[in-house]
Parts: C-alpha cells; sequence; structure tokens
C-alpha cells in the first residue's frame, strides 16, 4: 500500500533536461521508479537516453499524461520558473506534484498555492524545498537516498531532507512504508497532518515517525491531530532547541517569531498529545524500537 | 530580511502609500540642511530595529534647525533596547492627529495565505490590542492570487469598522500598500500608526517591512538595503561565501549538511555540553548537499577564525553526497588552511554515516591528522566535541 507513491506511480520530470534533473532522474531509474517522461518545451519531441533507458521528453504536462498516463511529477525546475511550472502542472490535473526546489520566494508558493485551491486541490503538492518521498521497493520521487533502507512497517514525515535519511538509516533494519519529506518552507502543499492522516489510514504502516523544527504551528496542528484521529503510536522528534529568536536556521520557514514557533511549545504539544518525543533522533529511534517491540 | 523605517517609508512613497517627507542622516551636522529643507522644523527619529522607541527618548520634535542638530547629537549613538543608534531619520512635521489607526498585511503560516490586519486602536503594540482586545483587531484573508483591489480595501476597512468618514482613504492606502506588499515581494509591511489629520489627511507615520530574501533574484534593489554595519563580522563573512552561518554563543563550532540535521546537531551539542561544563554551540552553519572541498575549506575558516570556538563538530549524513568526498574535503580543506599559512591548534571532531561512510572513514583515519578524530554515532561525537571545548 503506502502512501502518495507505489510501483504502479507513472512519474515525470519535468526540469528533467537540467544537471540535477538528470543527476537525479538516473538515481529514480535505478530505484525502480517507473519514469515515463520529462517536461521541456523547447525539447519537446525528443528523447533523452538515461542509463541505457530511452525517456521521451515532452512539451508541456498536459502532453505527458496524455501520452503515458503519468500520475506523477517531480519538479527541478529553478526557483525563478518553479511557480509557471507548478501552474502548469495544476492545470494538467495530475494527482500529484512533488516540488523539489530549494529557494521560491513566497508570493510564489502562496500563489501556486492558493492556484491548487481554486482548483479544487486535485493536485497534491509535496515541498517546496523538501527531499521528496520515497516508497522503499516500489518507487522513488525525489532525492532521498534509495538504498538507506528497505521496505518495512514505519511511516515517516519530516519537514528535513537530512534528518529524513538520518532517522531512516537509524532504523535501517526495520524498514519503512514511506518516508515523505514536506519540506521546510513557511508555505507548503502537503503538511504533516496530511501524511499522518494517510499512515493512519495504510494498513501497511505500524507505526509513525514525524519530524519537525522550529517555525510556524505546523506541529502544533499535527499534535491536536493525533489526540483526534490517530490510533497508531507516533513518536516525534523537533529540532532547534537552541535556536535563537528572530534568525532564519537555514530553511526559510525555520525561525522563532517572538514567542511562538519555539521547538519547546512543539514537543510539549505533541507529548500532551500522546506522542513520545525523544531529544536526539538516535533517542528518538530507539522510541519507536521500543513500541514497535511491544 | 527587516528594513528599518526609513527604507519602509522609502519603499511606501514609491508604490504610493501616502507618507511625510524624510530623509536619513548619520551625522548631526547633516540634520541642519534636512531641516531646512523641510522649512525649519522637523523630527528627529531613531533608526533602530526594535520596537519603544519613543519611550526611549528616540524620537524629538525639532522647532528650528539648530535644535534638531542638538537633538540629532543627544539620539545619535543612543542604545535602544541593546540597539545602538546609527542614523536618524529627519522627517516633516505631521499635521496635527485626530485619530490613530493600524494597517499591515503579511503572512499567514497557519492558512498558507496572506492576511490583511487593520484596527482603528493604531499608534500601539499590535499584539497587545491582539491580546486586550481581540474584537478591535480585525483579521481578513487575502487571497494570493486575487489579492487587494479597492473593493477587497473597502471589506477590511468595513471589518475593522473604520468611523465613515476616513473609510474610502483608509481603503485607497490600503490598496497602494498591498501594491508595496507584492511588488516588493514583501513578508510584512505594517503602517503603524496610521493617521487622520485634522486637514482630512490619511497618513503613514511609522513603518515596519521584511522583505523575502528568497524573491532576491527578481529585487535587485534589495541587496542595498542590508544593514551591512550591524551584521556580525563572521556572519558577514560567511555570507560573501555563500554560506548559510548563523552566530551563536557557545564554545563548539559545528558544521554540517542539511538544515534540519544542522539545527538537530546544535541541539544535540547543548545536551552533551550539560556534562561538560555546560558547553555550547558556537554557530549554526549548513554547507548543504555537495560538500566539496571547497566548500568545507570555506566553512572551516569561518569558524575556525571565530575566537569563541573551542573544538570543532562536523556532522555528515551523505545522502546523495558520498561520505568519502567528504571526507577528502575534510583532508583537502586542512591542507589549503595549512598551505594558506593558516596554523589550525583547534580540535576537530568528525561523524560521517551514510552513503559510503566505510570510505570516508578510512580516508580520515588513513590521513591521520593530529586533530582529527572520528567517531562514528552522532551523540557520541556531540559528547566527545563537548568534552574538548571543556578541556580547552
Amino acid at each position: 500500500m503506502a502512501i502518495f507513491l507505489n510501483k504502479d506511480s507513472k512519474v515525470i520530470v519535468q526540469g528533467m533536461t537540467g544537471s540535477t534533473g538528470m543527476k537525479h532522474t538516473k538515481l529514480m531509474l535505478a530505484d525502480g521508479t517507473n519514469i515515463v517522461g520529462g517536461v521541456n518545451p523547447r525539447k519537446a519531441g525528443t528523447s533523452v537516453d538515461v542509463d541505457g533507458t530511452e525517456i521521451p521528453v515532452f512539451g508541456t504536462v498536459a502532453e505527458a499524461i496524455e501520452k503515458t498516463g503519468a500520475n506523477v511529477s517531480v519538479l527541478f525546475v529553478p526557483p525563478a520558473f518553479s511557480k509557471a511550472a507548478v501552474v502548469e502542472a495544476i492545470d494538467a490535473e495530475i494527482p500529484l506534484a512533488v516540488v523539489i526546489t530549494e529557494g521560491i520566494a513566497v508570493h510564489d508558493s502562496a500563489a501556486f498555492w492558493a492556484y491548487a485551491k481554486s482548483k479544487g486541490n486535485k493536485t497534491r503538492i509535496i515541498g517546496p524545498n523538501c527531499p521528496g518521498l520515497i516508497t522503499p521497493g516500489q518507487s522513488n520521487a525525489g532525492i532521498i537516498p534509495g538504498d538507506i533502507t528497505k521496505p518495512g512497517r514505519i511511516g515517516l514525515v519530516s519537514k528535513s531532507g537530512t534528518l529524513t535519511y538520518q532517522m531512516m538509516y537509524e532504523l535501517r533494519d526495520i524498514g519503512f512504508s514511506s518516508a515523505v519529506g514536506i519540506g521546510g518552507d513557511p508555505v507548503i502543499g502537503t503538511t504533516h497532518i496530511d501524511a499522518l492522516a494517510a499512515f493512519e489510514a495504510d494498513p501497511d504502516t505500524d507505526l509513525i515517525v514525524m519530524i519537525g523544527e522550529i517555525g510556524g504551528d505546523a506541529e502544533e496542528r499535527a499534535a491536536d491531530f493525533i489526540a483526534k484521529n490517530v490510533t497508531k503510536p507516533v513518536v516525534g522528534y523537533v529540532a532547534g532547541f537552541t535556536a535563537p529568536e528572530g534568525k532564519t536556521m537555514g530553511h526559510a520557514g525555520a525561525i522563532v517569531s517572538g514567542s511562538s514557533g519555539t521547538a519547546a511549545a512543539k514537543k510539549e504539544a505533541l507529548e500532551a498529545a500522546g506522542v513520545k518525543v525523544g531529544k536526539t533522533p538516535t533517542e528518538t529511534a530507539k522510541l519507536a524500537r521500543a513500541i514497535l517491540a511491544g | 530580511m527587516d528594513l528599518f523605517e526609513y527604507q519602509a517609508r522609502d519603499l511606501f512613497a514609491k508604490h504610493g502609500v501616502p507618507v511625510l517627507a524624510g530623509e536619513v542622516i548619520d551625522t548631526p551636522e547633516a540634520a541642519r540642511e534636512a531641516t531646512e529643507r523641510l522649512g525649519g522644523k522637523s523630527v528627529v527619529k531613531a533608526q533602530v530595529k526594535v520596537g519603544g522607541r519613543g519611550k526611549a527618548g528616540g524620537v524629538k520634535l525639532a522647532a528650528t534647525p539648530d535644535e534638531a542638530v542638538a537633538r540629532a547629537t543627544d539620539i545619535l549613538g543612543m542604545d535602544i533596547k541593546g540597539h545602538t543608534v546609527h542614523k536618524v531619520m529627519i522627517a516633516e512635521l505631521s499635521p496635527e492627529i485626530e485619530a490613530e489607526y493600524y494597517v499591515s498585511y503579511l503572512l499567514d503560516r497557519t492558512n498558507r495565505t496572506f492576511l490583511a490586519m487593520a484596527s482603528v486602536q493604531g499608534g500601539m503594540d499590535i499584539e497587545e490590542v491582539a491580546e486586550k482586545t481581540p474584537e478591535a483587531l480585525a483579521k481578513v484573508p487575502v487571497n494570493a492570487v486575487e489579492g487587494v483591489d479597492i473593493v477587497k480595501a473597502r471589506e477590511i476597512v468595513a471589518l475593522a469598522k473604520f468611523p465613515a468618514e476616513v473609510a474610502e482613504g483608509v481603503a485607497e492606502a490600503l490598496v497602494t500598500l498591498w501594491e508595496t506588499f507584492v511588488a516588493e515581494d514583501a513578508l510584512l509591511v505594517e503602517v503603524n500608526p496610521l493617521v487622520k489629520t485634522k486637514d482630512g489627511r490619511i497618513l503613514a507615520l511609522d513603518g515596519k517591512v521584511s522583505l523575502d530574501e528568497n524573491a532576491d533574484f527578481r529585487q535587485p534593489g534589495h541587496e542595498a538595503l542590508e544593514d551591512k554595519d550591524a551584521a556580525n563580522p563572521l556572519e558577514a563573512a560567511a555570507k560573501e561565501k555563500n554560506l548559510n552561518y548563523v552566530k551563536l554563543d557557545g564554545e563548539v563550532g559545528i558544521i554540517g549538511n542539511g538544515a534540519g540535521l544542522v539545527m538537530s546537531t546544535l541541539d544535540v551539542v547543548a545536551y552533551a555540553g550539560e556534562n561538560h561544563g555546560g558547553v555550547k554551540p558556537a554557530n549554526f552553519l549548513d554547507i548543504g548537499g555537495g560538500a566539496s572541498a571547497a566548500v568545507m575549506a570555506n566553512g572551516l575558516e569561518i569558524i575556525l577564525g571565530d575566537p569563541d570556538v573551542k573544538s570543532v563538530f562536523v556532522n555528515v549524513f551523505g545522502g546523495i553526497t558520498a561520505c568519502d568526498e567528504v571526507a577528502n574535503g575534510i583532508v583537502q580543506a586542512l591542507q589549503l588552511l595549512a598551505d594558506k599559512g593558516e596554523e589550525v591548534t583547534k580540535p576537530l571532531v568528525v561523524r560521517l554515516d551514510g552513503n559510503n561512510a566505510e570510505l570516508g572513514r578510512k580516508i580520515l583515519s588513513d590521513a591521520n591528522h593530529p586533530l582529527v578524530q572520528r567517531v562514528d554515532t552522532m551523540d557520541g561525537a556531540a559528547d566527545k566535541a563537548a568534552e574538548l571545548a571543556a578541556a580547552k
């Protein structure tokens, strides 16, 4: 089962022919992802040989969908062109758009989110500024390394890419149903809550690990959602206890503003919802192990 | 990036928000000419990025050019809540004020939309208004695609219960303020107070603007708005090298890859420090995915140049980046620094995990640098780095 992405997913890559897009298209293919095309209006009608696999390039997302039945798009489009690319994906009504790009202006992400909403949210957006998602053994849509771990019964949702990798590594012997990096920008498409709801409904997931960080109130709202709607065990980790107020810590959204968005408040909210929260990634992994061991 | 009041005023003026004349100066003598240009009277306003300057004595009236010089002399160099005043704005005197209001646009992260906030109780701390009389603060969602036209602005004005005689003027100001918000890629534009003067004008008397640095690619003018004097010298040096660095007040220098992992590293070091005399992280430094030798060298140079740093913790999880490349980067970086004649005397603790970790660890072991220690778990390495910092 897994969430959002499985072996039947047909993936296209917007920005495939750029250097980053090409590098990760190769890696995704190597992980068994069914990549059915790339999108680049200037190279429409051509095809690209990616390590022996011939991948056609289409002029538009709509054309790629029509010709291939694609249902996932991964975007490696530079920040200046990301809004137009996401809007194109929304117009084509692709069910899932994974926006890897870091550095998109908030006015652009707020605009494409508002646009997606106005179109009835037919396109699930993951990101921006995220590593994408992986369903180990089935499909990989983004830049999460495919060889850290194997298929298993833990679901992972995280704002941070490298902490996603770290946690998958810590629990590599158990394995994951799906791991979703939702991104560290102030405006993101898929939230902790969306992933929690999907993992709760996924019969292949027994336990959920949720990684948050300073900034905003997504973790607090997720805690509220967990208390009301999640029956599966949830283990949490929050980064940024030592972050000073008013400083952006790498991710555009990782900022403590006044007294809001602190790691302490997030940890407290999660614990109040019954989530076991680890002090370090390693300790968090231990908590997950203990629960799975019964 | 938060702007000074005078910069906000300039942006407001550029987009048609009604403001009074004003210019920024940094020497007392310049206050004279600036005041003369305003007809001989002015308000001398300290430029600091912190609230409460009026109460602190940072805003004074000057009835003559000489008085403006005297007031500027008083205010320049003043300390307001830890901020030294380096600049003052010489502003036109406001006509008599009849009422003070509040208006702003900002990002509402929770609802992933923009928000207009407006109140007829302006001139005071808006967080206080929100807390004590929440009904006096209208919060109106603004769709990022639709924006604010005069119809939407009238809706905001009506919801905030502005008196009829100012409604249209405030609505017009709200439209121009929205134009500022969008055209400048702002995260916040706030006018407090927006005033109604006795002669019937609506004026933005003080404002706050915060800009989105992710939009710099299409905002060529924004770089000039940066307050380079205020930046910590290490932060300024790191910025020049395109490094994502934040100076903190501890002793353990931190280098890692990925914002989340680096934030986590800071926390883990702070916890470990509790057992080692309370040492803390000295900085945040994310060298990103592709940690080449050159980037690693740049990072190490900044960290080692921080006199507060007693030990360094390099914490890398090889995702796409292979750890052997990172290990080579560290070895080459130390060599590069040695070649530059920079003596490295601070111990480095390195933890490598993930892609090609074994190979990376072997490279470090083979290099056998006297100052580099390998510890293969994050918690263990943090503990070692804290211990080394405490021992210095």
